[in-house]
C-alpha cells in the first residue's frame, strides 16, 4: 500500500512579464496577451511531491482546472514523473471565484476517492488570493497546513512540516490526509526529464468516466499513461448551481493598486474567541462584511 | 533567467539546417527501439524534434540552475579533505539535476537506460553546459568514458556498468597521464599484472586525472612486463576500492570545481576493457578523440559567454559621450570575436557530424556484416576526415576562445581585471582547453598528415560538389583562391623534400587548412541565410589576408629559424 499523493496545479498567465496592455479597462488580466505558464508555487508542490515519490513511494496524481489548452501544464507534470492527470474541464466551471473553484476541484478529488496527501501551492500568481488550497481542505473536511517551506519527515501515516509565520516559522505534524500548500522557499523545482518529455510529447486529452477504484489505485505505477483524462461537471458529481460564475459570490467592484505598508504584525489566537475577535475587528475597519 | 538552448540563434541555426539524415539513420539503426522504448523516435522529424526537446532541457538547466552557480563554484572549488574530494557545493547540485533530468547517459544506447543521442547533439549540449560553468563541463562531458565501455567492452560488462552511468549512479574518469607520461602518452609505466586467477592487478600512480574520485575509471595500464612502446599497453575498468588512494587534488588556473587528482593505485584489481595491447593505439585514441571534440564544444561555449559579456558592458559603457561599441576599435574586435565563434561552431558540428557518421558506420558494419562491403569504403573516408577534422577543431576553437576571452577582458578594461566581473574567470577557465586532450602544438602535428596527404582537397572537393554555392558566386571565387594557396603551399614544401622545413611550417600549414576549411563552412552556412552571408564575407575578408601571409613565409625558403634558434636560446653568451 504506497501513499496516494494529489497535486492541485494551475495554469496562469504570466504576470511576471507584463507588458501595457496587460490589463483591460474593466481592471482583470487581459489573459489573450500574456503567456500561459505553470503557476510557479505548484511547482514547488509537485517537486515536494515527487521528493516524497522518491523517498517513500507512493503514485501521484496531478489535477488541473482550466481549458482545454491547460493540458500543457498536466504535460509538463508528466515530464517530471507524475504517475496520472487530470484535467477538468467544462464550460459549466467559466467565471469561478475561489468559492466555486474549490468546490469543483474537492468534487475532482473525491472522485479519486482514496488519497493521503494534498498538495497545493501556496498561491497562483494571478488572483494572489491563496484561497482555494485551505477552501478545499475545509470542503474535505481533512487537515490543513498552509505555507510549507519544508517537508521535515513523512512517512505513510503522517508528515511533519516547517511553515513560514510571522516572525518566523513553527513544526507542525499531521495525520493522513492533509492538505499542504507549499512556498517556494520550499525547493528549487526540477526540470523536465528528457526521457519522460520525450515519451510524453504527443499526449492527448480524452473524455474519461474511468473511476478510481482499489484495481486502479493497486495497478503499476510504472506504467506509462497513454493520454490525459478529461473530466466534465457531470463526471465529477458536481452540482452545477455550485461550479462557474451561478457558484460564485465574489464581485469585483473596483480594482486599485494598493501598496502594502504593514507596519505591525498581530498574533491572533487560533481559538473560536481569537479568530471571533479578528472577524468583528476586521468588520469595524469595513475590510469585510 | 534564460535558457541557453532557446537564446542562441547560431545554435538554433544549426539545429534548423543541419542535415542530420544519415546521423540519424546510423544511430537508430532503421529506428529498432520504435515501440521497445517509450522515448525512442519513429522516423528522422521524430528524431530531430527529440533532440531539440532534450537541448531545450540542456539548455534550462544550464542558464537557470548551472549559470547562477558558476561564481560560488568557482571561489568553493572542489576541496580534499582525508582522502576524498569534495565537490563545491553547485557542483553536486548540478550533478544532481543533471541525473534527475535523464541526462547521465546522453550517448548511452537506449538498451543500457541512456538517450542515445548521437556526438553532435552532445557537442551541443556541451557547449551550453561550458557556457553556464566551464568547470561543470568537465564532469557532464566526461560520457566519452561510457562511449568507450559502449564501444569496446564485453556485453557482460556494458549490462553490469552503463546503466549505472544512465541512472547516475556512477561517474566516470579517464586515468591516462603519469607524471612522465604527458603527450607522449606512449611512455606509461603503471603497471598492470594478471594472477594466476585471470584477476588484473594495477600499481601506480596517475596525474592530472579529471574528477579522478569517480567510482568507475578507465586505467591505461602497461599489460605487456617489459615493453616500452605503445604497444605494450591495455585498458582497464576500475571500480573505485580501498586500493586506490587519492594523494592530492592540484591548485589550478581555472576550471576550479573540476577536481583533478593524483591517484595511487596499490595492487587495485580491475578488469580488462577489450583486448590486451590495444589500451593506447585503439581505444584510448577512441577516447582522445571524443574528449578533443568536447573540448572544442567547451571552448565554443565559454566564448560565447566571454563575447556575451563583453557585448553587454559595450553597450552600456559610454565614453566620450557615445558607447564604446560604437567605436572602430571596440567594434572589430565585438565582431571577430562573434564571427569567430560561429566559425568555430560550424566546425563543431561538422566535425561532430563526420565522427558520428564514422562510428555509425563502424556499428553498421560491426552489426550487420553480411552487408558491409559496401560501407567499408565510406568507413574508411569518414575514418580519414574524422582524423583530419577532430585535431583541426581542437585547435581552432580552443585559441580562438583564448583570444574571445583576452578581447572580452580588453573590452572591459580596468573592470575586467576585476574578480567583480564574469570575464577574468572565462580567461582563466578557457587557458586549459588548448593545453589538456592534446596541446594546440599536438594538434598540428596530428592533423598534418591529413593536409600533406591530400584528405582535405577531397573534403574539400565533396563540399563544391554536394553544395551549389551560386548564391554565394562572390565569396566561393575567393574561397576557390584559398584552396589554390593551400594547394601550392602544400606543393612547395613536399617538392623540398626537407623534413625540418615541413615540421617548421606544419603550424601554417594546418592554419591555411583550417581558415579554408572554415571558409567553405561558412559558405555552405551562407547558402542559407542572408545573415550567414554576412558572417562568411567578414570571416573571409580577414582570412585571406592570414592565408596570403603564411603562404608567402611557406614559399619564401626562410629558415632562419631552423638555423639560428640554438644560438639564442641554447646559448648563454654574451657578446
Amino acid at each position: 500500500m504506497s501513499l496516494q499523493i494529489i497535486v492541485m496545479v494551475k495554469q496562469v498567465p504570466d504576470t511576471h512579464n507584463v507588458s501595457g496592455d496587460a490589463m483591460k479597462p474593466d481592471g482583470t488580466v487581459n489573459r489573450a496577451v500574456l503567456p500561459a505558464i505553470f503557476n510557479p508555487e505548484d511547482l514547488n508542490a509537485l517537486e515536494e511531491a515527487i521528493k516524497i515519490k522518491e523517498t517513500i513511494g507512493g503514485k501521484i496524481t496531478a489535477i488541473t482546472m482550466g481549458p482545454p489548452n491547460a493540458v500543457k501544464i498536466l504535460k509538463e507534470c508528466l515530464y517530471r514523473g507524475v504517475d496520472d492527470v487530470v484535467l477538468v474541464s467544462d464550460r459549466k466551471f467559466a467565471g469561478a471565484d475561489t468559492l466555486a473553484t474549490s468546490y469543483a476541484l474537492k468534487c475532482a478529488i473525491e472522485k479519486v476517492e482514496k488519497y493521503d496527501l494534498v498538495l497545493c501551492g501556496r498561491q497562483a500568481i494571478d488572483g494572489d488570493t491563496a484561497q482555494v488550497g485551505p477552501q478545499i481542505a475545509e470542503k474535505l473536511n481533512i487537515n490543513q497546513l498552509t505555507c510549507v517551506s519544508e517537508i521535515v519527515e513523512v512517512n505513510e501515516t503522517d508528515i511533519t512540516i516547517k511553515r513560514s509565520i510571522e516572525n518566523g516559522h513553527e513544526f507542525l505534524k499531521s495525520n493522513m490526509p492533509v492538505l499542504l500548500t507549499v512556498t517556494n522557499e520550499a525547493n528549487e523545482p526540477r526540470t523536465p526529464s528528457a526521457k519522460l518529455a520525450v515519451a510524453y510529447k504527443n499526449i492527448s486529452g480524452k473524455t474519461s468516466d474511468e473511476s478510481y477504484d482499489d484495481e486502479y489505485l493497486e495497478s503499476g505505477i510504472d506504467d506509462p499513461i497513454s493520454y490525459i483524462k478529461e473530466w466534465n461537471v457531470e463526471s465529477i458529481n458536481a452540482d452545477p448551481q455550485l461550479c462557474g460564475l451561478s457558484g460564485s459570490p465574489t464581485k469585483v467592484k473596483k480594482v486599485q493598486s494598493v501598496v502594502l505598508t504593514a507596519s505591525d504584525v498581530k498574533q491572533i489566537q487560533n481559538t473560536d474567541e481569537g479568530i471571533a475577535e479578528l472577524i468583528n475587528e476586521l468588520t469595524e475597519e469595513h475590510i469585510i462584511g | 533567467m534564460s535558457n541557453f538552448y532557446k537564446d542562441n540563434s547560431d545554435i538554433l541555426f544549426h539545429m534548423k539546417n543541419m542535415d542530420l539524415s544519415w546521423v540519424v539513420d546510423l544511430k537508430e539503426d532503421g529506428f529498432a527501439d520504435k515501440g521497445k522504448y517509450s522515448y525512442a523516435p519513429e522516423d528522422y522529424d521524430d528524431a530531430i524534434d527529440n533532440y531539440g526537446r532534450v537541448l531545450e532541457i540542456v539548455g534550462e538547466i544550464a542558464g537557470e540552475f548551472v549559470a547562477p552557480r558558476s561564481s560560488a563554484v568557482d571561489e568553493e572549488s572542489a576541496q580534499y579533505k582525508d582522502g576524498e574530494v569534495i565537490y563545491a557545493k553547485g557542483t553536486a547540485e548540478a550533478i544532481d539535476r543533471i541525473n534527475k533530468a535523464d541526462l547521465a547517459g546522453f550517448t548511452v544506447p537506449r538498451k543500457y537506460d541512456g538517450i542515445n543521442m548521437p556526438i553532435t547533439i552532445y557537442s551541443a549540449a556541451i557547449e551550453m553546459i561550458s557556457r553556464a560553468d566551464a568547470s561543470f563541463m568537465n564532469l557532464f562531458g566526461l560520457q566519452g568514458i561510457a562511449d568507450t565501455i559502449t564501444k569496446f567492452a564485453s556485453e557482460d560488462q556494458k549490462r553490469r556498468y552503463l546503466p549505472r552511468f544512465s541512472s547516475g549512479e556512477v561517474m566516470g574518469s579517464m586515468a591516462l597521464t603519469e607524471p612522465d607520461a604527458g603527450s607522449d602518452l606512449q611512455a606509461v609505466m603503471l603497471k598492470a599484472t594478471e594472477g594466476k586467477d585471470g584477476k588484473w592487478h594495477l600499481n601506480g600512480v596517475k596525474r592530472f586525472i579529471t574528477n579522478g574520485c569517480a567510482k568507475i575509471s578507465l586505467v591505461m595500464a602497461r599489460s605487456e612486463e617489459g615493453t616500452k612502446g605503445g604497444r605494450g599497453i591495455s585498458l582497464f575498468i576500475y571500480e573505485r576500492d580501498e586500493n586506490m588512494k587519492i594523494r592530492r587534488i592540484e591548485h589550478k588556473l581555472g576550471i576550479k570545481g573540476s577536481p583533478t587528482c593524483e591517484l595511487q593505485f596499490n595492487n587495485a584489481e580491475a578488469e580488462l576493457l577489450g583486448k590486451r595491447k590495444m589500451g593506447l593505439i585503439k581505444y584510448t585514441m577512441y577516447l582522445m578523440n571524443g574528449a578533443r571534440i568536447a573540448i572544442s564544444a567547451q571552448a565554443v561555449g565559454i566564448a560565447e559567454a566571454a563575447y556575451r559579456e563583453a557585448d553587454s558592458y559595450s553597450r552600456q559603457r559610454v565614453q566620450f559621450k557615445k558607447a564604446i561599441r560604437d567605436f572602430s576599435a571596440v567594434y572589430e574586435m565585438l565582431t571577430d570575436m562573434k564571427v569567430n565563434i560561429e566559425a568555430g561552431r560550424t566546425l563543431l558540428y561538422e566535425t561532430s557530424r563526420i565522427v558520428d557518421i564514422k562510428e555509425g558506420l563502424e556499428d553498421k558494419i560491426d552489426d550487420h556484416p553480411e552487408s558491409a562491403g559496401d560501407l567499408k569504403g565510406e568507413f574508411k573516408r569518414y575514418s580519414k576526415y574524422a582524423s583530419l577534422f577532430t585535431p583541426i577543431v581542437k585547435g581552432y576553437t580552443c585559441e580562438m576562445a583564448n583570444k574571445v576571452c583576452y578581447d572580452a577582458i580588453q573590452i572591459h578594461a580596468g573592470v575586467g581585471f576585476t574578480c567583480e566581473f564574469n570575464v577574468e574567470r572565462h580567461y582563466r577557465d578557457v587557458r586549459i582547453t588548448n593545453i589538456y586532450e592534446g596541446t594546440t602544438q599536438l594538434q598540428v602535428v596530428a592533423a598534418i598528415g591529413g593536409v600533406i596527404g591530400g584528405v582535405v582537397f577531397e573534403r574539400l572537393g565533396e563540399y563544391e560538389k554536394n553544395y551549389d554555392f551560386q548564391p554565394v558566386s562572390d565569396l566561393f571565387a575567393i574561397i576557390r583562391e584559398f584552396r589554390t594557396q593551400l594547394e601550392s603551399a602544400v606543393s612547395h614544401v613536399k617538392d623540398k623534400g626537407d623534413s625540418n622545413y615541413q615540421e617548421f611550417h606544419a603550424k601554417r600549414l594546418v592554419d591555411m587548412a583550417t581558415d579554408t576549411i572554415l571558409s567553405y563552412l561558412l559558405c555552405i552556412d551562407a547558402i542559407k541565410s542572408e545573415r550567414k552571408k554576412k558572417v562568411a564575407q567578414l570571416f573571409i575578408s580577414k582570412a585571406k589576408h592570414r592565408i596570403e601571409s603564411d603562404l608567402d613565409y611557406v614559399l619564401s625558403n626562410d629558415d632562419c629559424y631552423i638555423e639560428l634558434h640554438k644560438d639564442i636560446i641554447d646559448s648563454e653568451e654574451i657578446v
